[in-house]
C-alpha cells in the first residue's frame, strides 16, 4: 500500500470545499468572523471552546472539523500515531497585532496565549485527542515538496500512521486554509509533490 | 541513508557568556546571568529580574564581526554570533561544497525592532535610517541573515513551536541528514528579549519577581532570558572520515502532543511522558542508561508539577540526577532547546553535571531533589533534554557519548 | 448583592466569550471551574483583568484567584468587601 492523500479540504474566498466539492459559499462581502461562525453552525457538532479561539485557530479548527468528520483517527491508529504538520507565512502576526492593541488598556491573557502559530495544532489535538508529533514551519509560500517529504518520512520512520498536512494562513481579512490527510490506504491519490500541489491549487 | 548523527560544533551566547568557553566557566562557577533590567527599554525596569545578554545591539554587531548595520535585529545578531561559533567550531568553511542546512528556530523574530520603530514606519512624514529594519519583523528574517552570513544555501527554514522550537530544529536536522537531503546541519534557535515577551508573560502572571526557583516548593514562576544556541550535526561516518572532534551523538528524539490545553501542560504530564518514552525507544538505550536529565524546569507551578509527574511515571523510583539550567540563563523560549543542547553536549564532553540554582525545598507532590552543586567526573554518558512548549508541544532529545 | 450578581453574570459571559450561555443558565452558587462552567486557567486570568477593569480591584497573587473565583457569589462578596463600586 502506498501513502495516499485520502481526503482534503480548503477554505478560501468564503467557500469551503471538501474533496473538491463546495459545502458552503458566502459572498465575498461577508466578514471573516461571520463566515466562520456560519461554517461552525453548519458543522453541527457543538464545541464551545471554538468561541474562545483566535481567528487563525478558528480557521484551522473548522477546516479540520470538515476534513476529519466521520473519522476517528485516534481510535483507528492510536493517539500517538496521528501527527500534525503545518506551515504558513504570517505566523501568528494577526493575533500579535490584536494582542498589542489591548496592551495600552488591559493586556488580554486569552489573546496572548494565541500569539504563537502552533497553538492551532494544540487546539486540533485537544479536540481530537491526537498525541503524535506536531511541527509548525514558517515558509514564504506553500512548499509541497517539503511537506510531502516530511509526511512521508514520518510514516516511513513509523513515527506516525497518519499525518494531517496543513497550510493555514491569516492576516487581517486575508485568509486561506488547506488541509489534507496522508495515510496508507488502497483508495486515495498517491502523496506526491504534484498531487499535493494539484489539490492545494484546486 | 546514514544512521548515526553526531554533534561536531557548538555555539552559544546567553546571559552567562558570549561563547562556549564563557558559558562553561559560568556554569562551573554557579554564576547566574539573571539580574535587573539594563538593556531593554521597558516600564518593568527595576522591578522584574531578567537574564539579558550583557551587550547593547551595537556591541553585538561588533562581536558578530559586521562592519555595518544593514537592518539586523537583536534576534538576528544573537543568532549570527552563536551559529558562527558552532560553524567555525566544527571546522566548516564557507563555501566548502558540503550540502548544508540552516534551521534557526525563533518565537519572537524581529519584534524588538518593530517595537522601536513601528510609529516611525507608519508615519508618512518620517524618513530615515530606521526603514532598513522594516523587513526584519518576520520569523524567517533572522534565519535568512544567519544563512547568508555562513554562505548556507541548500536548505533554510525557521520553526516556531513555542518553547520547544529549537529542540525541534535539532530533530528536523537529524532527519535531513538521515534521509540524505543534506550532509551537514547548523541547527538551533534564538530569541532576543522584547517588550512583547515581557508584557505577554507578565499578562499570564507567571513571572517570578525574584530569580526563578525550578522544582522548588515555593517557586512562583519563570524568569525570562535571551540568547542563542546552535549545534552542527553531521553523520558519524562523515565526521570520522574528516577526523572531526565529536562532542556527542544525537541518539534519540521525539515530539508528542499533550492534547490537554492550549498553554498549560496536563497535571499528569501525558505528553512529556510520551516524548521521553519515544525518544528512548529511538535511541535503543535502556531506561537505566540515562545518567542525567536536563529538565525543561521553567519554575512555573504547572510545568514543574507536570514534568515531575511525568518523570516519576517514566523512571519510577529511580529518577536519575536532574537539573534545570534556567536559573542561569532564564527561560530563553525559542532558544531554550538549542542552548540546553549545547549544555547537554558540554555535560557529556566534560563529564560534568551543572546544578539547578536557587533550589531550597522539595515540592510536596513528589520526592524529587535536583542536583544543586557542580558534579565533576559525574559519569555522564547519556543525557535526556526536555523542551515543552505552549500548544502542548513536547520534545525530548537524547545525547550520548560517541 | 442580587444586582451585583446579575451584572457580574453578564460581564463574565462577555469577557470570557461564553457563546450560547445566558445569565439564567448560571446559578450564583455553581462552581465556575472544573465541573460547573468548565473555565480554565486562562479564564481565571481574564477574571482578574475583569475585576481590575470594572471594579478597580487588583489581585496580586493569581493563586488567591482560586478562592475568590469559586462561584459568582464569592466574586460578588469579594467585590462588596474590597471594592469601591
Amino acid at each position: 500500500m502506498s501513502i495516499c492523500i485520502s481526503t482534503y479540504c480548503s477554505i478560501r474566498n468564503n467557500q469551503i470545499k471538501l474533496n473538491g466539492e463546495a459545502l458552503l459559499t458566502k459572498g465575498v462581502e461577508v466578514p471573516f468572523n461571520e463566515f466562520i461562525k456560519s461554517a461552525y453552525d453548519l458543522n453541527a457538532s457543538p464545541y464551545l471552546k471554538f468561541f474562545k479561539m483566535d481567528d487563525l485557530c478558528k480557521l484551522a479548527f473548522i477546516t479540520s472539523e470538515f476534513l476529519l468528520k466521520n473519522r476517528k483517527l485516534s481510535e483507528q491508529y492510536g493517539a500517538e500515531n496521528v501527527s500534525l504538520l503545518f506551515a504558513n507565512t504570517s505566523s501568528s502576526l494577526d493575533t500579535d497585532i490584536n494582542y498589542y492593541n489591548t496592551v495600552k488598556d488591559f493586556a488580554s491573557p486569552s489573546l496572548f496565549v494565541y500569539t504563537l502559530p502552533n497553538i492551532m495544532l494544540g487546539e486540533i489535538s485537544i479536540r481530537n485527542k491526537f498525541k503524535g508529533e506536531n511541527a509548525f514551519f514558517v515558509f514564504e509560500h506553500f512548499q509541497a515538496d517539503f511537506l510531502c517529504n516530511y509526511a512521508t518520512q514520518l510514516i516511513q520512520e513509523q513515527k506516525a500512521k497518519t499525518v494531517v498536512i496543513g497550510w493555514v494562513e491569516l492576516l487581517n481579512e486575508n485568509y486561506e486554509a488547506f488541509l489534507c490527510l496522508a495515510e496508507e490506504t488502497p483508495d486515495g491519490t498517491e502523496l506526491t509533490n504534484e498531487n499535493l500541489n494539484k489539490y492545494y491549487n484546486g | 541513508m546514514s544512521e548515526r548523527i553526531v554533534i561536531t560544533g557548538l555555539g552559544i551566547i546567553s546571559a552567562i557568556g558570549d561563547n562556549v568557553q564563557q558559558n562553561l566557566a559560568s556554569l562551573r562557577a554557579k554564576r547566574s546571568g539573571i539580574g535587573q533590567i539594563k538593556y531593554l527599554e521597558t516600564i518593568h525596569k527595576g522591578n522584574l529580574p531578567i537574564a539579558e545578554v550583557k551587550h547593547t545591539d551595537e556591541e553585538l554587531l561588533q562581536i558578530a564581526g559586521l562592519a555595518e548595520d544593514t537592518g539586523y535585529t537583536r534576534t538576528a545578531l544573537l543568532g549570527m554570533i552563536a551559529a558562527k561559533e558552532a560553524f567555525d567550531n566544527s571546522g566548516a568553511k564557507k563555501g566548502d561544497g558540503i550540502r548544508t542546512a540552516l534551521i534557526s528556530a525563533t518565537t519572537v523574530g524581529g519584534m524588538g525592532s518593530t517595537e522601536k520603530f513601528y510609529l516611525d514606519y507608519i508615519n508618512p512624514e518620517k524618513t530615515g535610517d530606521f526603514v532598513k529594519y522594516i523587513d526584519s519583523h518576520d520569523c524567517g528574517d533572522s534565519a535568512e541573515k544567519i544563512a547568508d552570513n555562513l554562505g548556507i544555501k541548500d536548505f533554510i527554514t525557521s520553526i516556531n513551536t513555542a518553547c520547544s522550537s529549537s529542540a525541534n530544529a535539532l530533530m528536523l536536522g537529524a532527519r535531513l541528514i538521515k534521509h540524505g537531503i543534506v550532509d551537514r546541519v547548523v541547527a538551533g534557535g534564538v530569541d532576543g528579549l522584547t517588550k512583547f515577551t515581557i508584557n505577554g508573560f507578565n499578562t499570564l502572571m507567571i513571572l517570578d519577581k525574584e530569580y526563578c526557583k525550578p522544582f522548588d516548593k515555593n517557586r512562583t514562576g519563570l524568569t525570562l532570558g535571551e540568547g542563542s544556541g546552535f549545534v552542527v550535526l553531521e553523520s558519524l561516518e562523515a565526521a570520522q572520515k574528516a577526523g572531526k572532534q565529536i562532542y556527542c551523538e544525537l541518539k534519540g528524539y521525539a515530539n508528542t502532543c499533550d492534547a490537554y490545553h492550549q498553554t498549560a501542560s496536563s497535571p499528569e504530564g501525558t505528553g512529556a511522558f510520551l516524548s521521553m518514552s519515544s525518544a528512548l525507544a529511538l535511541s535503543g538505550l535502556k531506561i537505566e542508561d540515562i545518567d542525567y536529565v536536563n529538565v525543561h524546569g521553567t519554575a512555573t507551578q504547572i510545568n514543574d508539577l507536570s514534568e515531575g509527574n511525568a518523570m516519576m511515571k517514566f523512571f519510577g523510583n529511580n529518577v536519575p540526577k536532574f537539573s534545570s539550567t534556567k536559573g542561569y540563563t532564564g527561560h530563553t523560549l525559542g532558544a531554550a532547546g538549542g542552548i540546553e543542547a549545547v549544555f547537554s553536549a558540554l555535560s557529556i564532553h566534560n563529564n560534568t553535571i551543572f546544578p539547578n540554582l536557587n533550589f531550597k525545598d522539595k515540592m510536596d507532590e513528589f520526592d524529587l531533589v535536583p542536583v544543586t552543586d557542580v558534579l565533576e567526573n559525574a559519569g555522564v554518558k547519556n543525557v535526556l533534554s526536555n523542551s515543552f512548549g505552549f500548544g502542548g508541544n513536547n520534545t525530548s532529545l537524547i545525547f550520548s557519548k560517541a | 448583592m442580587d444586582a451585583l450578581i446579575a451584572k457580574l453574570k453578564t460581564q463574565i459571559i462577555e469577557q470570557l466569550n461564553l457563546e450560547g450561555v445566558s445569565p439564567d443558565d448560571i446559578s450564583p452558587d455553581d462552581s465556575l471551574f472544573g465541573e460547573g462552567l468548565g473555565l480554565d486557567s486562562i479564564d481565571a486570568l481574564e477574571l482578574i483583568v475583569l475585576l481590575e477593569k470594572n471594579y478597580g480591584l487588583k489581585i496580586e497573587n493569581p493563586a488567591d484567584g482560586k478562592k475568590i473565583f469559586a462561584t459568582i457569589r464569592t466574586i460578588a462578596e469579594y467585590i462588596t468587601a474590597h471594592g469601591k463600586a
